[in-house]
């Protein structure tokens, strides 16, 4: 018999039998070691569907740590920026945690599940992390991504969508609130978060029952234009909300190499997320000292001239003089929505304040050729997407 | 009570009382917080046994700094120094060694000894000079640390080309090597490679143990003294010095916590509850307790908190006491030989091997003694006629596989007696009472985690400009107002002093600006 050179292949989440039944594309990637689709038929479609009517995507590879424990909640305080003592049971913080420098690792969504135990959920993994910041703590710290199946309901129907299947308390439901509901003879839980700026749930549930659920969301789904999506369609939707991306948008501190490739969440735009007032957290001392001191760069939205996508171009403070390069492009888009040419960056202060102008220098390709072209920009501080019902409770029925 | 003080001190150890009376010489009000009855930390004498007392951690002196004798203006009563150190051997053919002279072995290792003492003098006195100093930062632009920097490259250079390069050969390597490749006599082996590892959780094979070696070296060229009155003494004495400077210390003050406000440092609370304020807070204690018991990790960062708790910081060192109805017999032995330091290491073999078993959680079957008579010289250590014996015994983990309870005890005691009984037969006759202090009771007795003479593994990873951990090696924490000034910090354990008084030099150069 031929050795065996992979003990565990790539895995496959519990919605990937339904997944691959819709699956035309075959486009599929690796995300923490799962299967996830990029597309599953047109990522068009598939985006429309987050904006016009509901997007399934299927969240269960986002890494779950279970942090439970009497220092849970210290512990917590501890490793992110902003005060989780705020954060009551029943209530979800977007969080983002720093080394001692102050420079990002990352961010992520904590669940506070009940009166002292909390559910950490972010893209990339940190239990190495986690536990080094756990020394002096009394808490646990479980990885628990195999043990949920998750899948976010994302768009104007989704509401109704989960009436139909009959959740209790959607109504009550806050942006950034969560509920427990009973399915099929386990607990479903229903948190109003998301990933694409729009009305949207998060649904958390037994992986023995995933494929039950999705069975009743589409069933009930089916008169509310109910559709699975790959991941293209929600990166373009987390765009348009100005969501930032690790590894594309910041990098996390721990796998740089190069000095000066991190980045403190001031200078990401994340002042809000940091409580100054609150006790210590990691990497308080640095981020007093860069407030004292300024930061270097600042994180911008761009609301471009044109259509064409300025991926990964320079942006300079001046139109005719290229020795004036101030950053770059980290995510663009042409966002149907909005119908504007948009992307996040990457800029030196003191350039990049809301509402100033900045030049884009896009090239772009037309039957083989390179054309360039240097776009005016303008410095926008909203999201280019924040539909009133995202933030509305109950929301309307659509 | 919320008095207010200049700076608050944490432990009453010879380093902390060093410090704080600096502190208070330069006119800062100064408290001394010490937790248990007795001011001296791990310096201390106490009875153990009905009429019977002794140096209960560290029992010769050999490393207090000069500087800090002078700076302080104390002068140590010493009932014996210049103490000859003896390497037993079981025909009685004992070897002698002291300074730069040595007996009892061939003569081309009295000539090769000399000429490795004058080495190693030679590059202990080079690395003293860096022992009473801060560790200068690496990758700053402080003008200061520079020329530390700068000087450290300069003296080693000066050293001459090829001292400069023996230096750099051996200050990463193990003496068992150097040893074995001058000396013939297994017992002047042994005796040196004691020297090397008593105190450390190394074998004379382990690396860098010709640094170990050095830093004994660096005090005072390895020579041994016995303070009248045992190391009490020394630490009264500290003590006197103390509150005649105007340094207010407190015993049975237990500090349960170190408080910290909006990130600076604020005070203390005792475990009693009442809190003394003051916004620079000492500690004497050891780097882990200090941060993760007494300020608490959520005060500090993740990636410090990290190095904190790596440090290496497991003794292997035991303390035994013993209280003699008479002297036991020591073939060969003068009556003047008993006021010796004496050492049970046949070879540098015997100590690698005693050492073996102590990397996986198990005491030495025949371990390494260091044996003093303290009582010969002092009639107050014992009644009239009688004797105490105290012995540094290695190899006894903190991590012993079967934890130390009464049959691990009892069987390291019976290995230490059977190893003395080689060379004094009738020991068992001549004891009347004994105490074993394992590295775990070292640590309930002085507070000291894990029961290391050093605060730390005193290794190059773990030294210098990395001692206790990288980006903070000196004397200050990542938060205003905390300092160190115990052997956790630079230069490291021992009674040397170079701690305390190099801490109140940084604390005073800080609170000044």
């Amino acid at each position: 018999m031929a050795p065996k050179h992979v003990d565990t292949g790539r895995l496959r989440t519990p919605f990937y039998p339904r997944l691959a039944e819709l699956d035309t594309l075959n486009t599929w990637h690796n995300w923490a070691g799962y299967s996830s689709a990029e597309a599953l038929y047109c990522e068009d479609v598939e985006y429309f569907a987050i904006r016009n009517s509901t997007g399934v995507f299927d969240i269960t590879p986002m890494t779950k740590y279970r942090i439970t424990g009497p220092d849970a909640l210290t512990f917590l305080d501890r490793l992110v920026t902003r005060d989780m003592k705020k954060i009551k049971p029943g209530r979800v913080a977007y969080a983002i945690w720093c080394d001692d420098q102050g420079q990002v690792i990352d961010d992520g969504t904590i669940f506070h599940l009940k009166e002292g135990e909390y559910r950490l959920c972010s893209q990339e993994r940190h239990f190495a992390w986690l536990t080094t910041a756990s020394i002096g703590f009394d808490v646990s710290i479980k990885e628990e991504t195999a043990e949920i199946a998750a899948l976010a309901v994302q768009g104007p129907t989704s509401y109704s969508i989960l009436k139909n299947i009959g959740v209790n308390g959607l109504d009550e439901l806050k942006p950034f609130g969560l509920i427990h509901n009973e399915f099929g003879g386990t607990e479903l839980m229903i948190s109003r978060t998301g990933f694409t700026g729009d009305l949207g749930y998060e649904l958390w549930i037994s992986p023995d029952k995933a494929i039950e659920l999705w069975d009743a969301l589409f069933e009930a789904g089916k008169f509310h234009g109910i559709r699975a999506i790959g991941t293209h369609a929600l990166d373009l939707a987390r765009k348009e909300a100005g969501y930032l991306a690790p590894f594309e948008d910041f990098l996390p501190a721990e796998t740089t190499v190069r000095l000066g490739r991190t980045r403190s969440p001031l200078e990401l735009g994340m002042g809000w997320l940091v409580d100054f007032n609150k006790d210590n957290f990691n990497g308080r001392r640095a981020l007093i000292k860069e407030k004292e001191q300024g930061s270097v760069w600042r994180l911008v939205k761009l609301d471009i001239e044109g259509n064409k996508t300025a991926d990964h171009s320079y942006i300079y403070a001046q139109e005719k003089n290229n020795k004036s390069e101030i950053g770059f492009i980290t995510s663009a888009a042409w966002s149907p929505i909005c119908k504007q040419n948009i992307a996040l960056g990457t800029v030196r202060r003191p350039y990049g304040k809301a509402g100033e102008n900045v030049w884009v220098e896009v090239y772009y390709q037309r039957e083989m050729h390179w054309n360039r072209v240097m776009a005016k920009a303008e410095v926008v501080d909203k999201p280019f997407w924040f539909p009133e019902r995202r933030g509305k409770t109950p929301p309307a029925p659509f | 009570m919320t008095d207010k003080y200049d700076a608050i001190v944490i432990g009453a150890g010879h380093n902390g009382l060093i410090c704080s009376t600096l502190l208070a010489k330069a006119g800062k009000k100064v408290l001394v917080l010490e937790a248990n009855d007795q001011v001296g930390g791990a310096a201390i004498t106490r009875e153990f046994a009905d009429g019977f007392s002794v140096s209960a951690c560290a029992h010769l002196l050999y490393q207090m700094q000069p500087q800090v004798k002078k700076d302080l203006d104390i002068e140590i009563d010493v009932s014996a120094s210049d103490l000859t150190t003896i390497v037993l051997s079981e025909n009685g053919k004992h070897i002698k060694y002291c300074g730069n002279d040595v007996s009892g072995v061939s003569d081309s290792d009295v000539d090769n000894y000399r000429k490795f003492y004058k080495r190693m003098t030679k590059f202990a006195d080079l690395l003293k000079t860096y022992l009473n100093k801060p560790p200068p930062r690496l990758g700053t632009k402080n003008k200061k640390d520079l020329f530390t920097l700068a000087m450290l490259g300069f003296d080693m250079r000066r050293m001459g080309k090829v001292e400069m390069r023996e230096f750099l050969r051996l200050i990463g390597m193990n003496i068992y090597d150097e040893l074995d490749e001058r000396f013939e006599s297994s017992y002047l082996k042994g005796g040196l490679s004691t020297d090397a590892v008593l105190g450390t959780h190394l074998g004379p094979r382990s690396p860098n143990t010709i640094l170990t070696y050095l830093y004994r070296m660096a005090g005072n060229h390895g020579q041994f003294s016995s303070p009248k009155g045992g190391m009490g003494s020394v630490t009264d004495a500290l003590n006197s010095k103390a509150e005649s400077s105007g340094v207010e210390v407190k015993t049975n003050s237990k500090v349960q916590r170190i408080i910290i406000q909006d990130g600076v440092t604020s005070g203390v609370e005792l475990t009693d509850g009442s809190t003394y304020k003051s916004s620079v807070v000492v500690s004497n204690a050891d780097p882990k307790k200090t941060i993760l018991e007494l300020v608490g990790a959520k005060h500090v960062e993740i990636r410090f908190t990290h190095r904190i708790d790596n440090i290496r910081m497991q003794g292997n060192a035991a303390k035994l006491h013993f209280a003699l109805n008479k002297l036991p017999k020591l073939e060969g032995f003068k009556e003047t030989d008993y006021a010796q330091r004496i050492l049970i290491a046949p070879s540098e073999n015997y100590v690698e091997k005693a050492f073996n078993p102590a990397k996986y959680g198990e005491s030495s079957p025949n371990p390494v003694l260091e044996i003093t008579f303290p009582s010969v010289n002092d009639s107050q250590f014992a009644p009239t006629g009688k004797h105490v014996m105290s012995v540094i015994a290695q190899y006894a983990p903190y991590k012993h596989k079967a934890g130390w309870n009464q049959e691990s005890r009892n069987e390291f005691l019976n290995a230490a007696r059977s190893v003395m009984k080689v060379y004094m037969p009738d020991i068992d006759e001549c004891i009347v009472a004994e105490e074993l202090l394992t590295p775990v009771d070292i640590e309930g007795e002085f507070n000291i985690t894990g029961g290391h003479w050093h605060h730390g593994e005193f290794t190059l990873d773990q030294f210098m400009f990395v001692r206790p951990v990288a980006g903070s090696a000196q004397y200050e924490m990542p938060i205003n107002g905390l300092y160190l000034c115990g052997a956790g910090s630079h230069p490291g354990g021992g009674v040397s002093g170079a701690c305390g008084r190099n801490a109140a030099r940084v604390i005073l150069d800080k609170e000044k600006k």
